[in-house]
């Protein structure tokens, strides 16, 4: 199945004028770091033109420093760390600035939307780029923590319902600070391993379908407070496998369902959390394959 | 990209996906071309609008709409000419955000793009609840509506009893709806710590909630949509300050100190400490982890001048400061000096906290007798130390005799007295036994996880309020029908059998050691037969009970030798607080990695420590390296100057974790075989970090 995902992935970029693509233009930076980290994962990394790709990411920075989700587009948070993560896996590293607000949230760019998807993107970055001196640690761990609730997971701004996904983002950026203290483990770590239905997948949130995507959210958010075996790895392991698509490559949200390199790469990621065979070893924090944080975290 | 079924396209829809495809690049790249070069003709506003109404999530877009209204509204301010201009700009925006929503009602842009144009006035609150209502409608769980209806409400300052009752009306059209139940506990919390009119009695609050809660559970307690709610209000009903429930030296106990002396034995009779920088550790261990601990609020009282301003310590790896073991030396003098008398009062005003800041406001009195033997020169010789082997026919166990009985419970016991003793309020206790009644209840008509979990919570509750730390204070515990709960647990959900056992290892490890009798089986004395030995240890054997968990280390803080091995255990988190703890046996457990011991690194008194037949190693990834302190996040200091040693050792960069755990450790004796990671690299790196190492994996070495 690796080569048949390999397939995929090259497929994908190659494809820039079907509706699907087209619709997703301006998040084709993301789309960037879900495949070549898939690629890295599964070991191939060197099937694309490494000069090529970092050309056209640099293409795509502003003169602010931030960068869009396409060439020409604005620049944005959301797509600047997909940028740093890229350059990491090529090991390729530049400089930049992030927007930063007193009382610790972050803006995603200009126009002032919070969320602490942002606050997870901006200290990844900085982390990343061994830069977190550039903003202020309590006040972001502060506000991290006034959107913890009272189930013990965390929304996208305080008073927000605890969701999988911002979950990963505050786990992640507290992870990343050595804040998990702030963490209610034990509770947090009940709602989590809650998200495994019957059919072995993972939801977001109570009464709502399993989807693939969520094998990362709530898997790595179980694995960085050390909780994962409150889940049923195995039955996880299956249901990811069985939302390949076994004749074209790639993986879906759901079983039977159409694949895209988002679900791809969030399957394979999830994959080697479970420690799967054959797959390079992630890091559930900063979502790069543990050698290459390691270099970043480990050497001069 | 989500919940489209797989299947290859037809060639009429790739036809059709095509011409889409080439009409939806055209818009894209006009808005570019007219973002970029500042265009804000009415025309090119326009072909805007069809882009995002078409792809709503083209964040590009939405900020040229902002900069097209703020161009139209600043031109407007300029020449003054239509005054009903900026309202019908605004409302047009409205419009646009409306039908982008209707295309996709979660996209990100469109929501904050609301809210931008609500920034600039003219706005309704009216307008903005009908189209969350309409919304609400179609998808309850939509957390954009829920997170727009809460700026709403702040905007226009609602007040939170009116939307509470929005909740309750929410949750009685369909329980099923985890939002509406998120809201309610952010609301409910809020009006009772503001104690709010009507919500200052809380007892009264949390039993009107308990019962609202159970109609969802008792009308499908499948569905997981109240669970958490009902986890909340119990932990609400908890609430309680918190108390010291043990210390080290035990209340009533002698201590017999001295710098070396080899004729000492220890034993339940006495305890036995030598120190050659002639200190003691005082250690104090409350109901639940707190912070302020200190010499302000903490006093102790010698006959001999022990020295002012003793530093408290909180024992545990939480980097917050709380704790629930603290920890403060204290120096004894070079004379001998009989039985002189200890006391430690714990104060009364405010300064000691617990984690759900509730103040510690019972004052509590410990004291107990030291005497010091003298420093006689002729007797101290360099102590040989033995290699320890764990072998069963060492171990004699204190079962038989009732002189050990005694002196074992006078050395667990906290004696409280009757003043200090604190009472739970009544109302709390009926709160929870009505609960349990009512799970039984529930149980009965239908053999459900969430009844069992609920029961065996409730249960716990009940025994923690009834005890309070204090031992042999309850006749009828619970425990065994809370442990055939959780193996019910365990057969029903077997998905979620790792968190039940966790859970079933904090049940067992509360009832051995809440229990002289029961503990008391499980103690002993430890001497090493075959070697004429100096010192024999005191040892608690906890080997064998599948615990994936320690807990309750209150009754355990006199042990010097400790046997958890042969048991599932990942973590050893809350053994920091066993500062006497000399030997240690971690084998055969499910350690997989160094970071899994880091709360080692806080016994001091730690000599012989066994980690072999674990899984340190095995693992790809790493659970724990997050929860320690690491060069992968900012908590290293001064423990880690990465540069220096990246360029020194090789070896100390790659076994880091390694490095970090064992540098601070003065272990005599470790035994690591069996673990994937051991190899002769790093073997030669440990044995070169320990100088005071003498035994490894059972060879001597130095």
């Amino acid at each position: 199945m690796v080569e048949k995902h390999i397939k995929y992935i090259i497929s994908i970029e190659k494809k820039k004028d079907d509706f699907a693509s087209v619709v997703m233009e301006h998040l084709r930076l993301n789309g960037a770091y879900w495949g070549l980290t898939t690629l890295d994962v599964l070991g191939k990394l060197d099937a694309v033109d490494q000069d090529e790709v970092v050309s056209w990411i640099m293409q795509c920075q502003d003169q602010s420093g931030g960068f869009g989700g396409n060439i020409g587009h604005d620049p944005h948070l959301l797509y600047t760390l997909s940028a740093i993560q890229v350059l990491a896996l090529f090991d390729k590293i530049d400089v930049l600035d992030i927007e930063k607000n007193e009382d610790g949230s972050f803006f995603g760019d200009i126009w002032g939307e919070t969320d602490t998807r942002f606050s997870y993107i901006a200290i990844c970055s900085l982390a990343l780029l061994q830069r977190l001196d550039k903003i202020n640690v309590e006040k972001a761990v502060e506000y991290i923590v006034n959107c913890k609730n009272l189930d013990g997971g965390f929304g996208c701004a305080p008073g927000a319902e605890s969701h999988a996904g911002q979950i990963f983002c505050c786990v992640g950026a507290l992870a990343i600070l050595g804040s998990l203290d702030h963490v209610d483990k034990d509770l947090l770590g009940w709602w989590l391993c809650e998200r495994q239905v019957k059919s072995g997948g993972l939801n977001g949130r109570p009464e709502k379908l399993p989807d693939v995507c969520y094998s990362w959210w709530v898997l790595s958010s179980l694995i960085m407070i050390d909780r994962v075996h409150w889940i049923d790895k195995k039955k996880l392991v299956d249901f990811i496998l069985d939302c390949q698509d076994k004749e074209k490559g790639g993986i879906s949200d759901r079983p039977d369902d159409a694949v895209d390199v988002f679900h791809t790469y969030f399957g394979v990621a999830g994959l080697s959390l479970l420690e799967y065979p054959g797959l390079k070893a992630i890091d559930p924090a900063y979502a790069l394959p543990v050698d290459v944080v390691n270099k970043i975290f480990l050497t001069t | 990209m989500h919940g489209i079924p797989r299947k290859a396209p037809t060639q009429e829809e790739r036809d059709g996906s095509s011409i889409k495809a080439a009409k939806l690049r055209d818009l894209q790249s006009q808005l570019l071309h007219f973002h970029y070069n500042k265009i804000y003709t009415k025309e090119a506003i326009e072909i805007s609008a069809q882009l995002l109404e078409s792809n709503p999530e083209h964040y590009t877009g939405w900020n040229y709409r902002k900069l097209a209204v703020q161009h139209l509204l600043d031109r407007h301010q300029e020449n003054e000419v239509d005054s009903e201009l900026p309202q019908s700009v605004l409302d047009e925006e409205l419009r646009l955000v409306e039908n982008a929503l209707k295309r996709n009602f979660k996209a990100y842009g469109a929501w904050h793009h609301r809210k931008w144009v609500l920034s600039k006035g003219h706005s309704s609150p009216d307008r903005e609840l009908r189209l969350l209502g309409k919304l609400q409608k179609l998808d309850s769980r939509n957390f954009h509506a829920w997170n727009y209806r809460r700026f709403i409400t702040e905007l226009k300052k609602i007040p939170d009893e009116d939307e509470l009752q929005y909740t309750t009306d929410m949750i009685y059209d369909n329980f099923s709806n985890y939002s509406a139940w998120h809201n309610r506990s952010m609301l409910l919390s809020k009006l009772l710590e503001k104690r709010a009119k009507g919500y200052d009695k809380t007892e009264n609050v949390l039993s009107e909630e308990f019962e609202f809660v159970r109609n969802a559970l008792f009308t499908d307690p499948d569905d997981q949509s109240g669970w958490f709610y009902h986890l909340w209000l119990l932990g609400q009903t908890l609430k309680r300050e918190p108390l010291v429930i043990s210390s080290s030296p035990p209340h009533g106990s002698n201590l017999s100190l001295s710098i070396d002396n080899p004729d000492c034995q220890p034993s339940f009779s006495k305890i036995y400490h030598q120190s050659k920088e002639r200190t003691f550790p005082l250690i104090l261990y409350f109901s639940e982890a707190v912070v302020g601990v200190s010499s302000s609020t903490v006093t102790v009282e010698f006959d001999y001048d022990g020295g002012d301003g003793l530093i408290w310590h909180p024992l545990s790896a939480n980097k917050l400061g709380f704790s629930q073991a603290w920890l403060a030396y204290i120096k004894y003098p070079h004379d001998s000096l009989e039985s002189c008398h200890v006391k430690v009062t714990v104060a009364q005003f405010p300064g000691i906290i617990s984690s759900s800041g509730m103040p510690c406001s019972q004052s509590c009195f410990i004291s107990f007798t030291a005497s010091v033997c003298s420093n006689n020169q002729e007797h101290s010789k360099v102590q040989t130390t033995h290699k320890i082997s764990w072998n069963e026919e060492n171990f004699k166990a204190h079962s038989t005799h009732p002189e050990d009985a005694n002196l074992l419970a006078s050395l667990c016991k906290l004696n409280i007295t009757k003043e200090n003793m604190p009472t739970t309020p009544m109302l709390c206790i009926e709160t929870i036994s009505n609960e349990i009644a009512c799970s039984r209840e529930l149980l009965s008509s239908s053999n459900c996880k969430i009844g069992k979990l609920i029961l065996a919570r409730l249960l716990v509750a009940h025994n923690t309020l009834m005890t309070y730390g204090c031992m042999d204070s309850i006749t009828e515990a619970h425990y065994e029908e809370i442990l055939a709960l959780y193996h019910d647990l365990m057969k029903m959900d077997h998905a979620h059998i790792g968190y039940y056992e966790d859970e079933y290892s904090l049940v067992v490890m509360k009832q051995l050691t809440s229990n002289t009798e029961s503990l008391l089986k499980l103690c002993g004395n430890y001497e090493e037969l075959s070697l004429p030995s100096i010192s024999s240890y005191t040892c608690v054997r906890l080997k064998g009970l599948s615990l994936s968990r320690v807990s309750c280390m209150e009754h355990l803080l006199w042990v010097q030798m400790l046997d958890l091995s042969h048991n599932k255990l990942r973590s050893i988190e809350g053994l920091e607080a066993l500062q006497l703890l000399s030997c240690l046996k971690l084998s055969k457990n499910r350690f997989s990695s160094f970071t899994a011991l880091e709360p080692l690194k806080m016994l001091k008194s730690l000599q012989v420590l066994d980690v072999s037949y674990n899984e340190i190693g095995a693992h790809s990834i790493d659970t724990r390296r997050y929860m320690c302190s690491s060069p992968l996040n900012s908590t290293t200091g001064s423990e880690w100057q990465l540069k220096r040693f990246a360029e020194e050792d090789a070896d100390m960069k790659h076994f880091w974790d390694a490095y970090l755990l064992f540098k601070d450790l003065n272990l005599v004796q470790l035994d690591i075989v069996g673990n994937a990671v051991v190899d002769e690299r790093l073997k030669a790196f440990l044995v070169k970090l320990m100088s005071a190492l003498k035994w490894f994996d059972g060879e001597s070495c130095h």
